[in-house]
């Protein structure tokens, strides 16, 4: 589904990724954990095509084609999907209305009729239920004067609405209580299915214990020096960045 | 200076227009008068040029040295189409074509007792001291030359009168319309509202053309605001891309009275705005509202006074403009408290986007403070539409443009929503809607 080759990016002309690889076949969870300052947001932003970092070397091939040729709006109908870690407060424009607008792109992309306003809200309706969301927030604005915890909850309800085939998540667990990172983690699970990969980027483990991934990475200062299975999480969360930069330098 | 020479024989024509209309006119004595008063003092201060400091950024010079003929009554039906009326529903409607009034077009719907709605120069002959009590008195002619101008050389308008108490649901739609003949004509509308105490009133302006031409409207509304009535207005500007557009707009608020403002401008080539309250009365309350959306080498500017003349009163003003192309607009907005008026509460606000590199706003508040215990704050922003939410927006599926319209729309929607009227605010919303983008659907809540 997703190959990421050799990929070089950067920022202001600071090097940020210095020849990631990863690959993500369908269906598969895939974590990308690493200390801060080591490219993880960067990476996730690449990938939904976010034009601050210039891709100066590699590939990415997603679903057989050029991401990088693709403009975002192009990668989100084709099914990718970043839950931000600062979601974005867009005053004046109703959660109800970029919603529909979002998901209209994203079906008429894919040869599907607009839903009507009555289709769209029971759909809304139940994906609500799923995430505990509050109807009152659908008439508010985008994310405008959201908690934290809202707003990263609303990221994984538009992620329930638009069902990617790629969902990318940003440190979602970042700033969010135990109650909420669990309403968050039950949202992604609820999700998962053999169709839809997801990858989590996240500092700490914690959120791992809650969505449970296939495969583990260490992102570190721009490449990935290992990978492994859920336990090489546990073992990050035991003994720290430290203990992999020591073995870093001794390999 | 040949621009010298154009701009005279420019104020000639004016005077020659006076002349002539002085000739035929058997009218009132005291109407005679206010307009010699008005053209002599237009012949006096002459075009404003950019000298002065309230001209400082809008250049009058073409609008000055090119000669406008009086507009004349044209055949109503061509200045009809299908978007002539401004919004839905029932609405007492004055309509004036060309500066006059159209008998045909206008509709005075089903009034309550106590409320006159008519041409200005009907009631000018029906209810001449009414008329004559009123008009002009707040209206700066002395000291504003296009004031002064309309007072000499206007040949209607509406006249507006709420009797004490009575509350007015249905909206007063005072439509100026442009027929497609109407290239190189002026016309003054002049607009004369009176309000009676505790009552509650509508007023809906808008000015447009069926044709793009160059004309020149020059139009001065004045509001009685009576005790502990409460008064909403709402004008929108939509003239021809070619047009010239000066608009004075002055209330005078008795006690405890309660005004509303909204300015849309949104057409001309060149178009000033001049709006200014006295809060009169104890406890009064005016609230400035006010959008400018232009594109091209469109130049708006919008003057706002808010004079605080009496303790315990509060004033809100809440303006925004999105600027596109290499056009340009000006905002000013004067909060005058006077010695008097303490306990003084204001706030003032102006948000600007710049969509284009090469378009240029100059806003500024002007303070003049001279009671001690008062709250006045303002703040303007001048800013690009955030590329970080453009980006949000994208990553789900919102194409570019779609994303750049929608951020555009909610900033400008920002100031519509104030309007109370629904029917108006929808009219407006679908508006500038249609001047971004096919992408939205009539009705559809943002």
């Amino acid at each position: 589904m997703l190959e990421v080759k050799n990929l070089h990016a950067s920022a202001a002309g600071k090097e940020i990724l210095k020849g990631v690889d990863l690959e993500v076949k369908q269906g598969e969870i895939h974590a990308i954990m690493g200390p801060n300052g080591s490219g993880k947001s960067t990476l996730a932003q690449v990938l939904a095509g976010r034009d601050v970092y210039a891709v100066m070397q590699g590939e990415i091939v997603y679903e057989g084609k050029n991401l990088l040729d693709m403009a975002p709006e192009d990668r989100a109908r084709e099914g990718i999907f970043l839950a931000f870690q600062y979601p974005m407060e867009i005053p004046g424009v109703s959660n109800m209305y970029f919603l529909k607008a979002a998901l209209n792109n994203v079906r008429k992309h894919r040869g599907l009729p607009d839903l009507d306003a009555m289709d769209f809200l029971s759909l809304v309706r139940q994906k609500m239920k799923l995430l505990n969301i509050d109807e009152a927030l659908m008439s508010r604005a985008v994310n405008e004067g959201f908690s934290g915890g809202e707003k990263k909850r609303n990221e994984i309800f538009q992620m329930a609405v638009l069902e990617p085939k790629l969902a990318i998540m940003d440190e979602t667990d970042s700033g969010l209580d135990i109650d909420a990172l669990r309403l968050v983690a039950d949202g992604v699970n609820a999700l998962r299915s053999p169709e839809r990969s997801i990858i989590v980027v996240t500092h700490y483990q914690r959120l791992l214990n809650y969505i449970v991934p296939d495969f583990v990475h260490v992102l570190y200062n721009g490449r990935m020096v290992k990978s492994g299975g859920k336990e090489l999480a546990l073992e990050l969360e035991k003994k720290g960045y430290g203990w992999l930069e020591e073995e870093l330098q001794i390999a | 200076m040949p621009e010298a020479g154009e701009k005279r024989k420019a104020e000639e024509s004016y005077f020659a227009d006076f002349a002539a209309m002085e000739r035929a006119s058997n009218g009132a004595s005291w109407l005679r008068a206010l307009r010699k008063q008005g053209m002599e003092r237009f012949v006096e201060m002459g075009f404003p040029t950019t000298r002065q400091e309230a001209w400082r950024f809008t250049n009058t010079a073409v609008l000055a040295q090119t000669i406008f003929r009086p507009a004349l009554p044209a055949d109503d039906s061509s200045a009809i189409d299908g978007n002539a009326w401004f919004f839905r529903g029932e609405a007492a409607r004055l309509v004036l074509v060309n500066g006059h009034f159209s008998a045909r077009l206008s509709s005075p719907a089903s009034l309550p007792r106590g409320v006159r709605v008519m041409s200005l120069r009907h009631a000018v002959e029906s209810h001449g001291a009414l008329v004559e009590e009123r008009l002009g008195r707040f209206a700066d002619s002395a000291h504003e030359a296009f004031v002064a101008l309309n007072t000499a050389l206007f040949t209607d308008g509406a006249f507006i009168e709420i009797a004490d108490g009575v509350t007015l649901e249905t909206p007063m739609h005072l439509v100026y319309l442009r027929s497609d003949d109407a290239e190189g004509t002026v016309t003054h509308p002049r607009n004369l509202v009176v309000v009676g105490r505790g009552a509650q009133a509508l007023v809906i302006e808008s000015y447009r053309s069926s044709a793009e031409e160059k004309y020149f409207t020059n139009a001065v509304t004045e509001f009685v605001v009576g005790e502990n009535s409460s008064v909403e207005h709402v004008r929108l500007q939509q003239e021809s891309g070619q047009a010239f557009h000066v608009g004075n707009v002055v209330a005078h608020q008795g006690r405890a009275s309660r005004f509303l403002s909204h300015s849309v401008s949104l057409g001309a080539q060149l178009a000033r705005h001049d709006i200014r309250s006295v809060l009169a009365g104890e406890g009064a309350e005016c609230t400035l509202n006010g959008l400018y959306q232009v594109g091209g080498r469109q130049h708006v500017d919008h003057h706002t006074t808010l004079d605080h003349a009496m303790p315990h009163c509060g004033s809100r003003e809440y303006y925004r403009g999105v600027l596109d192309g290499k056009s340009s607009a000006v905002f000013n907005g004067a909060i005058v408290v006077r010695k008097d008026a303490q306990k003084t509460d204001a706030i003032q606000s102006n948000k600007n986007l710049l969509l284009s590199e090469e378009a240029t706003i100059n806003t500024k508040p002007e303070l003049q403070i001279l009671a001690d215990d008062v709250r006045c704050t303002h703040g303007a922003t001048v800013g690009q539409l955030d590329p970080e939410a453009i980006f949000y927006l994208r990553a789900r599926g919102i194409g570019l443009e779609a994303a750049r319209h929608l951020l555009t729309r909610a900033f400008a929607n920002d100031v519509i929503s104030r309007i109370h009227f629904a029917p108006a605010r929808e009219r407006l919303e679908a508006t500038l809607l249609s001047r971004l983008s096919a992408e939205w659907k009539p009705g559809e809540v943002l």
